[in-house]
């Protein structure tokens, strides 16, 4: 079984650009990032559409679904966490980690879920497990 | 998905040749400068040698190989290596009186990028001689992987550290989708390893100089999984240095030329959430420096790739187009990179894979065992015969995230 592990989460520094994304992780939602202009999500999330450099940017939030896009577990025993990038639902990969889910059932394509994890200090992080 | 890649490699390569051929870049810089000095610093551990040291160690041997003194350096590069403020502290350590610098940071391949640079520099009368160094100790000092501690303003930070990526684990991502899309094996990656250390046996300096199997590779302890220990480079101490210099001086020196004929560099990175692993930034920097040089991947005699994992060394192979995408797995096993056995003979110092990986930057020494080859002054059990066209290609960075290809081709005069 893959997990956080015993390793503690680094909690994120937000800013005011991006507090929105960690108040909405501690709801357990899932935000991403669309430019009003040109139409296109994105992540991680910027102020400026990094597609048109628009600032008509807004929130939107993401269904928490997607797949496994590639993964690598790390470390032994309860110390092993799995790095991954996961292909959301609206198109967008973000690196992640995979939790709750057995080393066996690892896979490419796997269809995971977002669930959030406390990290050092508390703030709740999106990680994925299996769907 | 790798037919579109193809697609975009292809069409990219028709835009250099024709940005090439409209703004006649070839004829502003290619061959106007050529690598006259190089110098591989000898230590693996530099349990008594500071860094700043290290940089000096090589700047003199660089300068005692080319015939050149401290005087006659004009032109001065490093990268995130260098002690200190930028280019500055160095300089000033030294000794040096310069009235071009540039301290560009890419990770590893920075160097590659240094020696275009300094090439660029010289055609455009910026300076005669440039001196480039790369140097650490992250072995003695018992650092961790890290080029350099976080930035609390890189604005990737807050939504990375939360998951630990790590050097290893960035590069395994790339080595698993890889697998997953062309079905390349553990056993095939090895066999980049299994080359490097054929040619690791003749390197007394090298760390690693036992010849090692795929079956030793692939049964070594996983590391980030799928990459095992030995699919990676080893940690040493030590650098290298290059000197660059204009034509007229090259032709004055007593040395075998290496001109510089061709240059690339690229960034590429998470996309803003548009990602693709399958290929490397090297698909961008390959295709630049070969329009400028001229020449195609098969006029290559010997190549020098940076092999910060063995996975490094299949994208770059796949996207500097020494086979088709997808076909690196396939090129690379039963011996095809060992010297005097396969056709593509690949870091035959042994490389960061069982040589040397000084400050955790592999660019140096790929350039100066280019550089060996073009001289005839490798080792002769590795030595290619008649090597007239040789490559020095480098991934700075992580490769799963950011990271800044560097090409460069050299052809003896």
């Amino acid at each position: 079984m893959v997990s956080v592990g015993k390793r503690k989460i680094a909690a994120p520094s937000p800013h005011p650009e991006t507090e929105e994304y960690w108040r909405a992780a501690a709801a357990g939602r899932l935000l991403l990032k669309r430019c009003l202009a040109c139409g296109e999500p994105h992540h991680y999330p910027r102020a400026i559409c990094p597609f048109c450099l628009s600032a008509d940017t807004t929130w939107i939030e993401a269904s928490g679904r997607g797949r496994i896009y590639s993964y690598s577990t790390m470390g032994v025993a309860e110390a092993a966490y799995t790095l991954a990038y996961v292909t959301l639902e609206e198109g967008v990969t973000m690196l992640t980690n995979i939790v709750d889910c057995a080393e066996c059932e690892l896979r490419v394509g796997l269809q995971v879920k977002v669930v959030f994890e406390p990290c050092d200090g508390g703030q709740p992080v999106p990680m994925f497990a299996p769907a | 998905m790798h037919e579109v890649t193809l697609c975009i490699c292809k069409l990219l390569y028709k835009i250099s040749n024709w940005l090439v051929w409209r703004h006649g870049r070839s004829a502003i810089s290619k061959g106007k400068a050529y690598i006259v000095g190089a110098y591989e610093h000898p230590t693996r551990r530099a349990d008594t040698l500071s860094v700043a040291r290290i940089h000096a160690d090589v700047a003199k041997g660089a300068l005692e190989d080319a015939g050149l003194s401290l005087g006659d350096i004009d032109g001065y590069f490093c990268a995130g290596d260098a002690p200190g403020l930028g280019a500055a502290s160095m300089i000033e350590y030294l000794g040096l009186k310069v009235r071009h610098m540039d301290a560009t940071d890419c990770g590893g391949s920075a160097p590659i990028l240094h020696v275009a640079h300094a090439a660029q520099a010289i055609a455009m009368g910026k300076c005669d001689v440039a001196l480039v160094t790369l140097g650490g100790r992250p072995r003695a000092a018992g650092a961790s992987l890290a080029l350099r501690a976080a930035d609390g303003d890189a604005p990737e930070l807050q939504f990375e550290a939360p998951y630990a990526p790590l050097t290893q684990n960035l590069y395994a991502l790339v080595a698993r989708r890889h697998m997953h899309e062309f079905g390349t094996s553990s056993e095939q990656l090895a066999w980049i390893k299994v080359a490097a250390s054929h040619h690791a046996q003749h390197n007394v300096n090298a760390m690693l100089r036992r010849v090692v199997t795929v079956e030793e590779v692939v049964n070594s302890p996983l590391v980030a999984d799928p990459l095992h220990r030995l699919d990676c480079c080893v940690i040493s101490d030590g650098g290298g240095a290059v000197i660059v210099a204009r034509g007229e001086i090259a032709r004055s020196l007593d040395r075998p030329r290496v001109k510089i004929i061709g240059s690339g560099e690229a960034p590429k990175n998470a996309g803003a959430g548009k990602l693709d692993l399958s290929y490397s930034a090297a698909a961008f920097s390959g295709p630049i420096a070969f329009a400028e040089a001229g020449i195609t991947p098969a006029d290559i005699k010997y190549a020098s790739i940076y092999d910060s994992f063995t996975i490094t060394v299949l994208v770059q192979l796949e996207d500097l187009g020494f086979c088709p995408k997808g076909e690196g797995g396939r090129f690379v096993a039963d011996g095809n990179l060992i010297s005097g056995i396969g056709k593509l003979p690949f870091n035959t110092d042994g490389g960061g894979l069982c040589n040397n990986h000084p400050a955790n930057r592999g660019g140096i020494t790929k350039i100066i065992e280019a550089v060996r080859h073009l001289r005839a002054e490798a080792h002769p059990q590795v030595q290619v015969a008649n090597c007239d066209l040789a490559i020095a290609s480098g991934i700075g960075g992580a490769l799963a995230a950011r990271h800044v290809a560097a090409t460069l081709i050299l052809e003896r005069d």
